[in-house]
């Protein structure tokens, strides 16, 4: 049960469909307005499809073809993401990528990458022989590579639940496991949702992989999308210390080979893919066991020393393409006005590197609204500002500090991750009302160790239970139909029936 | 008529099967057995097989809503389910101490159902 | 910060825990801690609510809840001090330990310390079991909790991945409670938990024990609907056109344990890579002087009973902490057909107690022990699995270990 803590308007001036990274972004900067702006999302919380399934890469731009939008927001997007953590406070490290050729033939594919960085003003960039690259990467096998300081990490949920809860605070309302069924257009939009009908002015389809089908709800698509799965594998954070910055292989051109991909997190896992493999069903987020074979293999090429008993989760997220694989599987960013339905603002295909992309594309979806609506800015704009530090992460005396203040500080819920009782209420506390097992380990990362949820599961349950009065039908892992629990052992009268 | 059974000795780690014969009432070991102590569990099993039953019961106002508990005696094979359907049923209220008797003659067996855990008052 | 002193600190109040702080303080200790992260003491005894525990220490079966209770009682007579809902986050060489429990942060001074931390269980993602993610899968531990602790039922359509002990019992505890159990899958050819239990947990009920099968793909959109299961040949590779798809709504993984150790790890201290424990000598001392491991960190027990046997040898020479001079050390190897043995170091001679693992099951063998080539034991073993640890002992003669001799344990075959 989503509880929203605003009032239960109907009529916006615009309705964003998505919330996701590029929903939550345009929300955020939308709701530095004078504006009644809501964001429609069907999963039980923000970023819950492609938004957190990604690598958390921040792009340079280097692999976007110049003059593209994909370049553009890329560039643009990547200079703005250090300002706006600082004053958000998500977290965000520029450990820089190294695009290693294995061999003479691939140097030529590292030419090309450096000179479509240079067209596309990627600054810095720096072709090193492998020597010089195992100064600072010990454990990497490499001939050559190209040297790219502009590219980061961040933690994509984290950035998309900043984004999101902070235009929560600045009053723009988001309605969680709530799906868009069905939209009519005549002057304005009339919404049909699983949870009632809403009016709009405007329209925004940030819907991700589903932005076809609402396309449909108002007109016949001029495209199709094409669904692309990536499965990723994460290592545990002991072996952190055999990479320092991202490590990506040239782009394969033998067929079957993935070319993964060895990124480091913020938390310290590693996380080897994605793969891709186009697919039909954009809901089919499975993990395949060729995908997780190539996976482990594939790295160990790269990084010989990475054991299997390294891997600790697996995941997968899904692509939005907009191309077919026999067209190329790549095409360019759609971000337009609906000829047929004005009002209608559609981001169709937002791929990599829509993360990196994403501010940058709010502001521009904020300009192409400021044609059709007077924007007024608010003057009491707030901003909150994340804990850019873990408990587990401060020092003594800060921790000490806190425990003094409120005990549950001193309660370890997390034996993996040191993560307190504390985190775990101010993580379920959340403004947006989202409540579930996987908003607790996206907020306080409590699940996602070693023993993945082993041991701060039940915990994190009496938790629920107790402070938030959660009934235990109602806990869920992820999605509204992902129950936990299925009824008590033994019956108490205070249940329900 | 007796019945052929293959019984699994679970005395020690050999694990014996024995091959017995009985109707119930009367008992012949026919092959596997290795041991005297193997040939009584055996007969045990073939003629009044008992089962030591473990479970909870729901404790009212305690620290913990359950309370483990356990049959006094091992319970026979075919009043199982009738045990814990009763066990089901009960309920106890806290402070509830270890070896506390919750169920007397538990479904006519003349055997009680007794708590293992204490649970400290909420 | 607050400081404290202890003569041992005990980290984990499990079993192995209150074993090794008894016998430290019948063994002379003055001032022993307890350190636990729980609320309560007893570690997973709290949840083990099935009989069987302590039949070889007492001569009784009990409930893993009783067996507990009977430490506690203990535990509390010898004036123990208890630091509950505290979590040890860092120990050093010094025998410093950083504790957090609500008071605030505490600094222990410890002139011995003994790692008792036990083990967690094996996920989904160390067998990589491929398919959707899909709630209703829990390792059989956390479902037991749920079930036994928390009052909350887990699912009604119940399959159970693992033959180990864990898994059996809770096949009858998920029966007993009115679920659906479909049946257990177990990879190997042999049940791996005590025959006992198969008998006692599967065939009364007729929970069917699909051997010889594993869990080859996950299936469930939001909560789990299926998994699909197939034959495994003697190499564990899938048998093509055998897979079985099963309707369920949970799945329990009993896949095995792992020792926890990364306090141990974080102070430097050895580990085996065969146990996933710490290396220790025959007092169960670690590579860091004055540390100390028992229970299922060091290793993972079969009985609680064997594993109280050894905390409480631990928690003597804890609190004796003598410092034996070292001039060599004998190494003791696990050879052919032995999986492990511990202790892997010997450092002075006597009477030393082995316990070690097969690598398979085999009827009747002879167990040698070498060292440096010459046989200086042997054994004959009966019956032997790798899942009923094999304990023994003979003297370790002061020509071996002066001379630092190797020792290797070796099955026939």
């Amino acid at each position: 049960m989503i509880r929203n803590i605003h009032r239960q308007m109907k009529n916006f001036r615009i309705a964003i469909i998505g919330g996701g990274v590029i929903g939550s972004a345009i929300a955020w900067e939308l709701s530095k307005y004078k504006l009644d702006v809501v964001v429609f999302e069907k999963g039980s919380d923000v970023a819950s499809e492609t938004s957190k399934a990604n690598s958390g890469v921040v792009h340079s731009g280097i692999n976007s073809p110049p003059s593209s939008l994909k370049a553009r927001f890329c560039v643009e997007g990547n200079k703005m993401l250090q300002p706006l953590a600082d004053r958000l406070g998500f977290p965000l490290k520029w450990v820089g990528k190294y695009v290693i050729a294995k061999n003479e033939d691939e140097i030529q594919e590292l030419l090309k990458l450096k000179q479509v960085g240079i067209e596309n003003q990627v600054p810095n960039l720096e072709i090193q022989d492998g020597k010089e690259v195992n100064k600072k990467e010990s454990n990497l096998l490499c001939h050559q590579a190209l040297w790219v300081p502009t590219a980061g990490i961040t933690l994509p949920y984290k950035f998309t639940i900043a984004l999101a809860e902070n235009a929560v605070a600045n009053n723009v309302t988001f309605l969680l496991e709530t799906e868009v069924v069905d939209i009519n257009c005549k002057d304005k939009f009339f919404i049909e949702t699983n949870k009632g009908n809403f009016q709009s002015e405007l329209l925004i389809n940030a819907a991700g992989l589903n932005c076809r089908k609402i396309v449909s709800m108002l007109e016949k698509p001029d495209f199709n999308i094409y669904p692309c799965r990536g499965e990723y594998l994460v290592l545990d954070k002991s072996y952190s210390n055999l990479i320092n910055s991202m490590i990506y292989p040239v782009p394969p051109k033998k067929l079957g080979v993935l070319g993964v991909h060895i990124t480091p997190t913020i938390e310290g896992n590693i996380l080897l893919g994605p793969s891709a493999e186009f697919i039909d069903n954009p809901d089919d987020k499975i993990t395949t066991i060729e995908m997780m074979r190539n996976l482990i293999s594939e790295a160990k090429e790269i990084i010989p020393s990475i054991p299997e008993k390294a891997i600790i989760a697996a995941y997968s997220g899904i692509r939005c393409k907009l191309a077919s694989p026999d067209e190329g599987g790549g095409a360019d960013y759609r971000i337009e006005e609906s000829k047929q339905t004005p009002g209608l603002i559609n981001l169709l295909g937002i791929e990599s590197p829509g993360l990196t992309g994403a501010p940058a594309i709010a502001k521009e979806i904020v300009k192409m609204i400021s044609k059709n609506i007077e924007l007024k800015p608010k003057d009491n704009h707030k901003t909150i500002k994340f804990m850019k530090k873990r408990f587990s992460e401060m020092n003594s005396k800060e921790q000490s500090e806190l425990i003094k203040k409120d005990e549950r500080w001193g309660r370890i819920v997390c034996r993996c991750e040191h993560i307190t009782e504390a985190e775990i209420i101010k993580a379920l506390s959340n403004p947006l009302g989202a409540r579930t097992l996987s908003s607790v380990k996206f907020r306080a990362r409590a699940g996602m160790g070693r023993c993945q949820g082993g041991f701060c599961t039940q915990h994190i349950i009496r938790i629920m239970e107790d402070y938030f009065g959660i009934h235990i039908e109602d806990i869920k892992l992820k999605s509204s139909e992902s129950n936990l629990f299925m009824g008590r052992t033994r019956e108490v009268s205070d249940d329900k029936p | 008529m007796t019945d052929d059974k293959v019984i699994t000795c679970i005395v020690c780690p050999i694990g014996c099967k024995i091959k017995v014969k009985t109707d119930g009432k009367n008992f012949g070991i026919c092959d596997g057995q290795k041991c005297k102590r193997g040939i009584e569990y055996a007969r045990s099993e073939a003629l009044d097989p008992r089962r030591m039953l473990t479970s909870s019961i729901l404790v009212k106002n305690g620290e913990w809503p359950l309370v483990s508990v356990k049959s006094s005696k091992p319970v026979p094979k075919n009043k199982i389910f009738d045990v814990l359907k009763e066990i089901k049923k009960s309920s106890i209220k806290a402070p509830v101490n270890l070896g506390q008797i919750v169920i007397r003659n538990v479904s006519g067996t003349k055997i009680d159902i007794i708590t293992t855990k204490s649970i400290k008052k909420l | 910060m607050i400081n404290l002193k202890a003569d041992v600190a005990v980290i984990g109040g499990g079993p192995a825990g209150l074993a090794a702080a008894i016998s430290a303080r019948k063994n002379g200790a003055k001032n022993v801690i307890i350190l636990d992260r729980n609320s309560w003491l007893g570690g997973i005894l709290s949840q083990c609510i099935h009989d069987g525990f302590g039949v070889e220490e007492t001569g009784k079966s009990m409930t893993g809840t009783e067996y507990r209770e009977m430490y506690i009682t203990e535990a509390k007579k010898h004036n123990i001090s208890f630091m509950k809902e505290t979590m040890v986050l860092h120990i050093n060489k010094n025998r410093e330990l950083i504790a957090i429990n609500k008071k605030g942060l505490h600094k222990i001074n410890a002139k011995s310390i003994v790692l008792a931390m036990g083990c967690r269980e094996k996920t989904r993602w160390n067998v990589m079991i491929p398919g959707d993610r899909p709630s209703g899968i829990f390792t059989a531990g956390v479902a037991q909790a749920f079930i036994n602790l928390y009052n909350i039922m887990v699912g009604k359509n119940i399959v159970i991945l693992g033959s180990g002990d864990v898994g059996l019992i809770m096949a009858r505890r998920l029966k007993f409670e009115g679920a659906n159990v479909q049946g257990v899958v177990e990879i190997l050819p042999y049940a791996s938990g005590l025959p006992r239990n198969v008998v006692q947990c599967l065939d009364d009920y007729d929970i069917p024990l699909f051997l010889n099968h594993t869990v080859t793909y996950i299936k469930g959109k939001e909560r789990l609907e299926s998994v699909k299961i197939s034959q495994v040949d003697e190499k564990m590779n899938v048998i093509p056109g055998t897979e079985k798809e099963i309707k369920c709504d949970t799945l329990l993984l009993s896949l095995g344990l792992i020792p926890e150790n990364e306090l141990s790890k974080e102070v430097g201290i050895e580990i085996d890579i065969l146990t996933g424990g710490p290396i220790v000598n025959q007092f169960f001392e670690t590579s860091v002087p004055g540390i100390f491991a028992c229970g299922n960190c060091l290793q993972v027990y079969d009985t609680v009973d064997n594993l109280t046997i050894g905390a409480k040898n631990a928690g003597k020479h804890a609190a004796k902490n003598t410092i034996y001079k070292q001039n060599k050390i004998s190494n003791v190897y696990a050879g052919k057909g032995i999986r492990y043995v511990i202790p892997q170091r010997i450092t002075k001679p006597g009477r030393v107690f082995f316990s070690l693992r097969v690598e398979k099951p085999q009827e009747a063998s002879m167990m040698r022990v070498n060292a440096d080539s010459e046989e200086i034991f042997k054994k004959k073993l009966l019956w032997v699995n790798p899942a009923n640890m094999v304990e023994f002992s003979f003297d370790v003669s002061s020509d071996i270990v002066n001379s630092g001799k190797k020792l290797e344990i070796t099955l026939d075959d």
